[in-house]
Order: structure tokens, then sequence, then C-alpha cells
């Protein structure tokens, strides 16, 4: 029963998160929108001019952009095919009782919690470095030639350290879902003769799904805009073999201060990007009811 | 018989776990190793594991090369003060929304968390030409104020479905009883929710701490956080890798510390409520 004095108090407390929004959401996309049909180069001042839908057709024409467009799938798609998998493999098997599980959960979580320039340099120097890093050591060790990951296999590197990164994440959630699920139900599959194999297709798959839709539906939208690793690692190369749209964009903007062709890219990021969206809020709406 | 086949799969089990936990685990077991070694043992072939001189030089190194201790208080500032400012914007909000909800509050809620779905890398370019032409750039104002507004819908969603959870029926006594608003705010409301602010302000100094989008396109030398200062190792000047640890360690040990005590709040924050 709220009052007509709460509920105006209610939108007055409402109104800053609101408004603060409201302005960080519309003035930098309606600039990133008005630049994107500019001829607008930051080394060129006092030289911008109008110029349709240049930016666009030259931004989707450039051969780096398919390239770029295909990184960020294969990025997307890599990373969640091994955090999806390895995350359900984890969660399965930290369900189990065991001694120290606190201990393993610690230490299964710890990735996620590391910053990506930290993770990224790692993984980079000492492990995957072809002539001092530990994988280099161990491919000597079993009388093989050390590989260049970074040279050789730039987005295949980028994939593992982003998964490493977050397969702790997706495990952590599908093994808070399957807590949930009800012993009892277990049970009494077991007692039925269930095979472990067709408990975990009939009952344990179905009851995680949610989990693992929730857990894809948050990795792609940050996996969309992975940066961080791929600017110390592989700094998008060799050529453009490790660059991903975000990485694009921001290449065009600071390192080549083409405004108007990196605005364009980037709302081609933001379409990309509200496709998923689309999806998410669907899906966590839906928690809200009920 | 039954009993003593379980122990044994505890056993196995307890064996696997441990060694997938300790392989997943490792890079940060050897970047800390690698911290106290001297550059020559960081790349020594074979590597050693525990069995080297232990040194605390790279320390001191790390220090007086470069001004650490300045970007380590960046990334303290920064994203205290982003998760402070985030919490003051966001309680009065998300109270509201919990305690006195309308129509639209659903709708108002999903459009808050839709600006969170928005790439970055969209807003790049004109975020870029304000901060420079506002004098907003490499200064640690504009990096708070950035983070608080990309952080500002997790963090009033997660306050909000922690204030779901406190009953109704208390705080409609309280007005009963002639509390003000900001009495019933201070009084009734603050004391049941401090358990949630303190894990939305946990899990956001977390997010704060390891944002590497923002903070390496618009920090340079003097407001630099640690994401980007770590960054400035990514190009070889020769062998650095002893250094690289220790920077590295000091700037992951706080938030490991922080994020151990918080594995709850972690899923329940970063799913928006959608798995408790």
């Amino acid at each position: 029963m709220a009052t007509l004095h709460t509920r105006s108090a209610a939108r007055l407390m409402i109104a800053p998160s609101v408004l603060l929004l409201l302005a960080w959401m519309i003035v930098p996309l309606a600039m990133t929108i008005y630049f994107s049909f500019l001829r607008y180069n930051l080394l060129m001042p006092g030289m911008e001019e109008f110029a349709g839908f240049s930016n666009y057709t030259y931004f989707l024409t450039d051969p780096a952009f398919f390239q770029a467009l295909f990184n960020t799938l294969a990025i997307v798609l890599g990373v969640l095919f091994i955090t999806v998998v390895g995350g359900i493999a984890l969660a399965l098997l930290l369900d189990q009782p065991m001694f120290g599980q606190g201990i393993v959960r610690i230490l299964v979580i710890a990735p996620f919690l590391i910053m990506p320039t930290v993770a990224a340099l790692v993984w980079k120097n000492m492990f995957m470095n072809p002539v001092n890093g530990l994988f280099a050591w161990l491919a000597k060790l079993f009388g093989l030639q050390p590989f260049d990951f970074l040279a050789n296999a730039p987005l295949m590197s980028v994939i593992l350290i982003v998964a490493w990164q977050w397969l702790p994440f997706a495990t952590l959630i599908l093994l808070t879902a399957l807590q949930s699920l009800d012993e009892e139900q277990k049970e009494a599959a077991q007692m039925d003769g269930a095979s472990a194999w067709s408990r975990f297709i009939y009952l344990v798959l179905p009851h995680l799904s949610r989990a693992i839709t929730v857990v894809i539906l948050i990795q792609t939208i940050f996996l969309l805009s992975v940066f961080a690793e791929i600017l110390v690692t592989t700094n998008g190369g060799p050529g453009t073999q490790s660059t991903n749209l975000t990485f694009l964009v921001y290449a065009q903007a600071l390192l080549q201060f083409d405004v108007g062709g990196a605005s364009a890219g980037g709302i081609i990021a933001v379409i990309l990007a509200n496709i998923v969206a689309f999806f998410l809020m669907r899906m966590i709406g839906k928690t809200l009811e009920a | 018989m039954a009993r003593n086949v379980s122990t044994r799969r505890k056993i196995v089990v307890t064996v696997v776990a441990w060694t997938i936990g300790i392989l997943i685990f490792f890079p940060i077991l050897w970047t800390f190793l690698t911290s106290f070694k001297t550059e020559a043992e960081a790349i020594a072939s074979p590597p050693s594991l525990f069995f080297f001189d232990w040194t605390t030089e790279n320390y001191h190194e790390v220090q007086s090369r470069s001004n650490y201790f300045l970007h380590f208080m960046n990334s303290v500032v920064v994203s205290f003060g982003s998760t402070l400012i985030g919490l003051i914007i966001a309680i009065p909000s998300a109270w509201a929304m919990a305690f006195s909800p309308t129509k639209r509050t659903k709708d108002v809620l999903m459009w808050m968390l839709s600006t969170k779905m928005m790439p970055s890398v969209g807003v790049l370019v004109p975020m870029y030409l304000l901060f420079r032409n506002t004098g907003l750039l490499d200064t640690r104002t504009g990096l708070v104020i950035v983070l608080t507004l990309i952080n500002l819908p997790i963090i009033i969603w997660m306050l909000y479905t922690y204030f779901k959870e406190i009953p109704g029926e208390i705080l409609e006594a309280a007005r009963m009883d002639g509390a003000s608003l900001s009495n019933e705010i201070i009084y009734v409301l603050t004391p049941m929710a401090i358990p949630g602010i303190a894990s939305t302000l946990l899990l956001n100094i977390i997010l704060a701490w390891n944002e590497a989008f923002w903070t390496l396109n618009l920090s340079a030398a003097k407001a630099a956080p640690l994401t980007a200062f770590i960054a400035s190792y990514s190009s070889p000047e020769g062998l650095f890798y002893a250094k690289l640890s220790a920077a590295s360690t000091m700037a992951i040990a706080p938030i490991l510390i922080l994020g151990w005590f918080s594995q709850k709040q972690l899923v329940r924050g970063l799913t928006f409520g959608a798995v408790k």
C-alpha cells in the first residue's frame, strides 16, 4: 500500500541511476553513430565531411573485417566448447565426496580472479615462449621440437588462455546448480537400476540445462569483447591472424586515428552483441517472473 | 564391505580432483615461485620447482625501476572509488525498486541490464575524444567515472536481489511506528542489508580491479592501474621473467584473497541472480 508520498520518493531515489545510465547509453552511442557517417581522421583535423555509408562499405568490404569476424566467432565458440564441456566434467567431479574439497575448489576458481593482462603475459612468456617457456622444455624433454605457439597458432593460443580464465566461471556455476539437485531423485533413479550414464543424460543434464544456458549467454557477452589478452600476447598478429572485432576497431581508432571507420566498426560490433543480448535478456526476464 | 568400496572410491576421486586442481592452479603457483628466483634461474633449464636460492630482490627491483606503488594505489583508488560511488547511487534505487515496485520496475531493471550488453568498443571512439577534450584522459577521476558507469547495472541488480529477500512487513511496521524515510533506511534497512551490500562491494572491487579494456585505453603513465602497468611488460626488454612474476604476484594477491572469501556471491552476482 504505497502512498503517493512514498511513490514519489521512490521515483526520486531511482532517478539518479536511471539518468546516469541513460546518459551513458545515449550520448556516446549517438556520437559513435554520428562519427560513423563522417570522413574524420585525427591526423587531419578540420577536414571532417559527411561521408554517407562509405565508412560502412569500407569496413564491411575490408578483408581484415572478415578475418576479424571469423576470429571473433572462433574465440567465442572455441572457449565456450572448452569451458562448457570441461565445466560439466569438473563440476561432476567436484560434486563427489573427497578429502579437501574446499581447497580443490579454491584452486580451480583462482584463474577467474587473475587480471587478464597478468594471465596473458604469464602464459605468453613462461609457458608458450619457444625458447624459455615450460612447454618448450617439456617438448625437449620428450625429444620434440619446441613449438612457437604465438607465431604458428596465435588464435588457438589466445583461445587457450581465455578458456583457462573462464573455465572456473563455468565450473562454479554448474557446480552450484548441481548441488541444488534433489539427492532423493538421484537415489530413486539408482534404485530403479538406471546406469550412471543414463542418470547423467536423463536426470543431471536436464537439471543443468538452465545453468548451461546462463553460462553460454553470459560468457558470450564477455567473449565477444576479448581485448587485453590479444593486446599483450599477439597484438592481433601475425598480420590479422588473431585480430577480433574489438581489436580491429581499437586498431582503427587508436593506431590509425580513423575515427569514422572505427565508429562504423563499433556500430557493427554493437549490432552483433545485441543479437546475443536479446536471448540473454529473455532468459533473465523469465527468472524475474519466477 | 560397501563402506570399504566407497572409501576406496573417495580416495580415487581425491587424487584425480587434486591433480586437476593443481594443474589448473599451476600457472599461478609458477608465477609465485618464479618471483623469488633470479632472472637466470627463472629461465634455467631444467627449471627448478622449489630448490633454488630464494630472493626478494625482484620485489625491490620492480619498485625502484618503475613506480610500482603509484600503479598499485591507482588500482586501489579506481576500484574502491568506483565501487563506493556506485553503491551510493545504487542503494536508494535498489531499495526503491525492491520495496515500492511499480508495474514498470521490471522493465527498468531489464533496461539497466541491457546497458551492460553494449560492447565497450562501440563507444570507445567518443569516450576517448570526450576524455581527451575534457582533460580526463589518464586521470584517476576519468577511470572512476567510466568504471562506475559500467558496473552500476551489476551493483543495482545484486543489491536488488538481496533487498528482495528482506521481509517487507518489517519496513511496514517501522513506517507505522512513525519512522521517517531516512530513519527507516538508517535504522531498519541498513543493518539487515549489510551482508548483501558487503557481497556487492566485494564482487565489484574484484571486477573493477581486473577491468582491462577501459583502463588500458584511457590511461597512460600517470593514472595507469596495475592492469595497464603489467601490460607494459609485453614488450620484450631482455630477461625479465622474475620481475614480471613479482609485479604480477603483487597485482593478483589481494584479489585472490578477496575472491576466495566471496565464492558464493561470485555466482549470484555474475548470473544476475539467475543461478543461486
